[in-house]
């Protein structure tokens, strides 16, 4: 079969961190970053006799998941117990949910290329976060970290129904923005809060079966599952190309090779001993508590992006670009409420401001925490350009320091005297000594070289350092030069 | 031997309160006894006599200050599966042979508010594992009836400590009858609570679904005192449960006119020793001549209930001793070359027999293929002896049944067939599949004078109705009272 032939089926399993403030089965502090086994306790220590109280917030948190996603939340569920040996697991098994999710159901909705697309889940459980091995750390010894253990986990997978990495990760990004907009999950992949293992195969197009699976894991960032399933897609393709059988096997993404490797074969395959868990009672979930939880639900990333395009007026781009996080979408309508200028401001927030962003690296972080400009300030200098204050270029400037100091920019503006020069005399002197000073471009200009017009609006800038109104340049040139 | 270390819990109450007696002399004389009487029964895994002397003054000083409490400087003593803060709590296992408890167990910590003295930990069958306290790492229990027989299992030290007085109360755990099966065995009294009555929280687990902490004590009414202490619902326990604990003592008024009691007839069957069989009929009588109503039930699925047993606390306990694998606590193997050859030497050197032969069994039965035709099928047949309970309590108020089908048999006489040692259960186990309450109690001798054990099983959070039932026979007759002569003077 010829390459371009075979379909990708490519199904998500994305693991999400949930932002309670304790554990999901004792009350252990579930921060992060605390030092090695600080957040610990008997219970997640799994000392012996201690037995699991379920957080109930961790419920609620996995309803609002399931309520946001329209999935059915299940009256009633079950805690169960994955059973395997490992030394980061301190009871010998993992609590999760098996045969009776909290969720079952629900979809996405994405859009690539302007194509909308639904993606259904087939379900979203909960479960309790492992320790971390430390090898090496300590001559020849490894040494756990039990923090993470019984941090509460969302497990949300997906139907086998994405085409493409592009599909992926649009679908990936609209989960995280799901869940950040329900304040449930930071999102961060690179700190492991949000974590994706990918399914992918490839079937001859127009064939109903599946092909062989291939797990992927070890990806901590949206371009890391990109490249991973497209180098996937691009390895299966091959290896049936070439008349060869892909075998079912979980692969780790190297990302500095930028390949997938094996991790292990078949033989090691898992048997996990799934049980109901004797210590947690089912979970009973009625009526009125799923009311009341889809009552605090807030306004979700496609609902906000379409208020953006009613009241604000914005075209559908900026919408999508401002509404991908909740963070921002919330800095943009703060800034808008200091200052109308609806548009101005998205150009400015998609610009300037997410560039600066991307270069701090603070894409993985929720923004407004360490984000120095202040939605005010923001505000104040749209405004400044708006009041013919200060130019457009000049504007860049005042935004630097104040990315730089978190600084005032009607103060920036004034320290350093970048109010811009709208008044007429000034300019003239300054058009007039731009004019004498260049008599050759000026007869060259009058002859028709229409082009060196932007040559003089240059030096005029120039000599005003940048302050001098374009507006007024313009006009005072052109007469000059008419002259 | 001392008078005091023979008193009920409720007599030496009684003391207390009158100041005829203090914490320290109760204590002290439990202490005596224990040490006379130790090399002979084994009894105790650790004996805490400096912190129990201490526990006894400060009883002392509470009562002082007009503090009571039905144990307020009660000498009793916990089975070594129940932690104790900063006492060495190790399951009778190799494996936990080091392990000091970090925290309390809600019932010791109970214990402990209530000024109960602690003595001790006592011996058991590792993770309570048996039915005959030959399993223990620590070396065999003896019974002070006959100290070349095994006193039950698996909390065979809790049953010997009351009967040979070493201490006036204790705790075990009962998973498939391993309270009330030692209590018959060394002739005192074991009350097995419903299950979610008493926390679990700081029990160390063998079958989560199936055990449940109990109190062992010369009388019934001692048993009462204690579970009225250690009963009640308790948070860091799912599934316990939010009821009010009555008042049991209140209960106690020695009546039973109009008790209907139910008799199954599938517990009186071949195999049966006739002397149990005998004693049994003739405590109904007694039961009936005050007023009672006795007649014959069926429970139909109580055959299947070994079997059924089986696989449900095999199953649990081959995941809740997977925590046991030498690397956060207790033993682990010296000489391991990576981690898989650590887990295997650490878990072969740490656990028993009886222990590596039910992770096997609970194992396969959990593992892919065989989990629908084991542990399913096992819950569902689980659930049909919970029913033939349900339709006999329907119009009956407790069933009566032998505890054991035999007297304490010799030691090492059953430890080569695992299968007739299962079978020393055979008469509690289906009331923990139900989740039931149920009591032993001492109706009666053997000619070889060993004790015979009487059961008595209530509806569900109906600990006072059983209490009530065998405090009315226990006031009938004088078994409670007599003592081995074996260990009487301290030496066997
Ligand atoms: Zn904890």
């Amino acid at each position: 079969m010829a390459r371009g032939q075979y379909e990708p089926v490519i199904g998500l399993e994305v693991h999400a961190e949930l932002l309670t403030a304790a554990k999901v089965f004792c009350g252990c502090s579930a921060k992060f970053g605390a030092p090695p086994n600080q957040n610990t306790c008997p219970v997640c220590l799994g000392m012996p006799g201690t037995l699991p109280v379920v957080n109930r917030r961790v419920i609620e948190f996995a309803m609002r998941a399931g309520l946001a996603t329209r999935s059915e939340i299940a009256h009633y569920s079950r805690w169960a117990r994955k059973n395997y040996f490992y030394p980061d697991l301190p009871k010998g098994y993992q609590i999760s949910q098996y045969e009776l999710p909290i969720c079952t159901g629900g979809a996405v909705d994405i859009e690539v290329e302007g194509a909308p697309r639904t993606i259904r889940l087939t379900r979203i459980h909960m479960e309790e976060d492992t320790g971390k091995n430390i090898h090496d750390a300590h001559g020849d010894a490894s040494l756990v970290d039990f923090n993470r253990c019984g941090v509460p986990l969302l497990e949300i997978v997906s139907e086998p129904e994405l085409r493409s990495a592009a599909e992926a990760g649009a679908y990936l990004r609209k989960l995280r923005a799901i869940l950040q907009y329900l304040e449930i999950c930071d999102g961060n992949m690179e700190e492991g809060s949000f974590r994706c293992d990918a399914n992918v195969s490839i079937r001859p197009v127009g064939s109903k079966p599946f092909g062989i699976k291939v797990e992927i894991k070890n990806m901590n960032s949206f371009r890391a599952v990109e490249r991973a399933i497209e180098y996937e897609i691009e390895r299966q393709t091959t290896v049936l190309d070439d008349g060869g059988r892909l075998v079912q096997e979980t692969r780790l993404w190297d990302p500095d090779r930028e390949l997938t490797r094996s991790m292990r074969s078949k033989e090691f395959a898992d048997d996990y001993r799934y049980f109901p868990d004797p210590d947690l009672l089912p979970l009973v979930i009625d009526d009125a508590w799923i009311a009341a939880v889809r009552e605090t639900l807030p306004e979700l990333p496609d609902a906000r992006r379409q208020r953006f395009v009613d009241r604000y007026g914005l075209p559908a781009y900026d919408a999508e670009v401002l509404t991908q996080r909740k963070d921002l979408a919330d800095y943009y309508e703060a800034v808008v409420r200091h200052h109308a200028n609806a548009k101005a401001i998205s150009n400015w927030i998609m610009g300037d401001v997410l560039r600066v962003v991307r270069e701090r690296k603070l894409d993985n972080a929720p923004i407004i925490h360490d984000w120095p400009v202040l939605p005010e300030r923001l505000a104040a200098l749209v405004k400044l350009i708006d009041d013919g204050e200060i130019s457009g270029k000049i504007a860049k400037t005042v935004f630097e320091e104040m990315v730089s100091t978190g600084g005032s920019p009607v103060e920036i503006v004034a320290a350093r005297g970048l109010t811009q020069i709208s008044d007429d005399a000034a300019i003239q002197a300054a058009v007039d000594a731009v004019i004498g000073a260049n008599t050759a471009k000026v007869a060259e200009y009058r002859g028709g070289k229409d082009k060196l017009f932007g040559f003089f609006v240059g030096q005029v800038m120039k000599a005003t350092e940048g302050k001098a109104n374009p507006q007024k340049v313009n006009e005072l040139l052109r007469a000059a030069l008419a002259g | 031997m001392s008078e005091l270390t023979r008193l009920s819990i409720d007599e030496a109450a009684d003391l207390l309160k009158r100041r005829q007696v203090s914490a320290e002399d109760l204590t002290r004389a439990a202490l005596e006894r224990i040490a006379a009487t130790e090399p002979a029964l084994h009894s105790f895994i650790t004996v805490t006599a400096e912190g129990a002397m201490e526990e006894a003054r400060a009883a002392d000083a509470r009562r002082a200050r007009g503090e009571h409490g039905p144990l307020l400087g009660i000498p009793v003593a916990i089975k070594d599966i129940i932690l104790t803060r900063g006492t060495r709590t190790t399951a009778g296992s190799k494996i936990l042979s080091t392990f000091v408890a970090p925290y309390d167990a809600t019932v010791s910590a109970r214990l402990r508010a209530a000024g109960a003295v602690c003595v001790g930990k006592l011996n058991c069958d590792e993770f309570a594992m048996g039915s005959s306290t030959e399993n223990s790492a620590f070396g065999v229990t003896r019974n002070p009836w006959d100290t070349e027989r095994v006193p039950g299992g698996s909390s065979g030290g809790s049953a010997s400590a009351i009967a040979a007085a070493q201490c006036l109360g204790t705790l075990g755990t009962d998973t498939g009858g391993s309270i009330r099966q030692p209590a018959a065995c060394c002739g005192v009294v074991g009350l097995k609570p419903t299950y979610g009555r008493v926390s679990r929280y700081g029990v160390i687990a063998y079958a989560s679904s199936l055990d449940q902490v109990g109190p062992l004590a010369r009388t019934v009414r001692g048993c009462a005192a204690m579970l009225g202490v250690v009963a009640g619902h308790d948070t860091a326990d799912s599934t316990s449960v939010p009821r009010p604990v009555p008042d049991y003592a209140a209960h106690l008024d020695g009546k039973v006119r109009g008790l209907r009691i139910a008799v199954p007839r599938e517990y009186f069957v071949e195999g049966v020793q006739p002397e149990v069989e005998a004693a049994v009929r003739t405590a109904l009588h007694a039961l009936e001549g005050q007023g009672a109503n006795v007649s014959e039930v069926s429970l139909p699925h109580t055959r299947y209930a070994v079997a059924t047993y089986y696989l449900v606390a095999t199953a649990e306990a081959s995941s809740n001793l997977a925590r046991y694998d030498g690397v956060k606590y207790g033993h682990r193997a010296a000489a391991a070359e990576g981690l898989v050859d650590m887990y295997r030497k650490t878990r072969a050197e740490g656990f028993g027999a009886e222990v590596k032969r039910r992770i096997m069994l609970g194992t396969y039965a959990l593992s892919a293929g065989y989990y629908d035709a084991y542990y399913l099928r096992a819950q569902k047949v689980r659930t049909l002896i919970r029913r033939d309970f349900e339709a006999v309590f329907a119009e009956h108020d407790v069933v009566l049944t032998p505890t054991a089908p035999t007297t304490a048999f010799r030691i090492g006489e059953r430890t080569s067939d695992p299968l007739q040692m299962y079978l020393s259960d055979i008469f509690t186990i289906s009331v923990n599949l139900a989740g039931l309450p149920a009591i032993s109690l001492p109706c009666g001798f053997d000619t070889r004078g060993l004790p015979i054990g009487l059961q008595i099983i209530g509806r569900p959070f109906a600990e006072e109705i059983v209490l009530k039932a065998a405090d009315a026979y226990e006031r009938l007759t004088e078994w409670h009272r007599r003592t081995p002569d074996a260990v009487a003077q301290g030496g066997a």
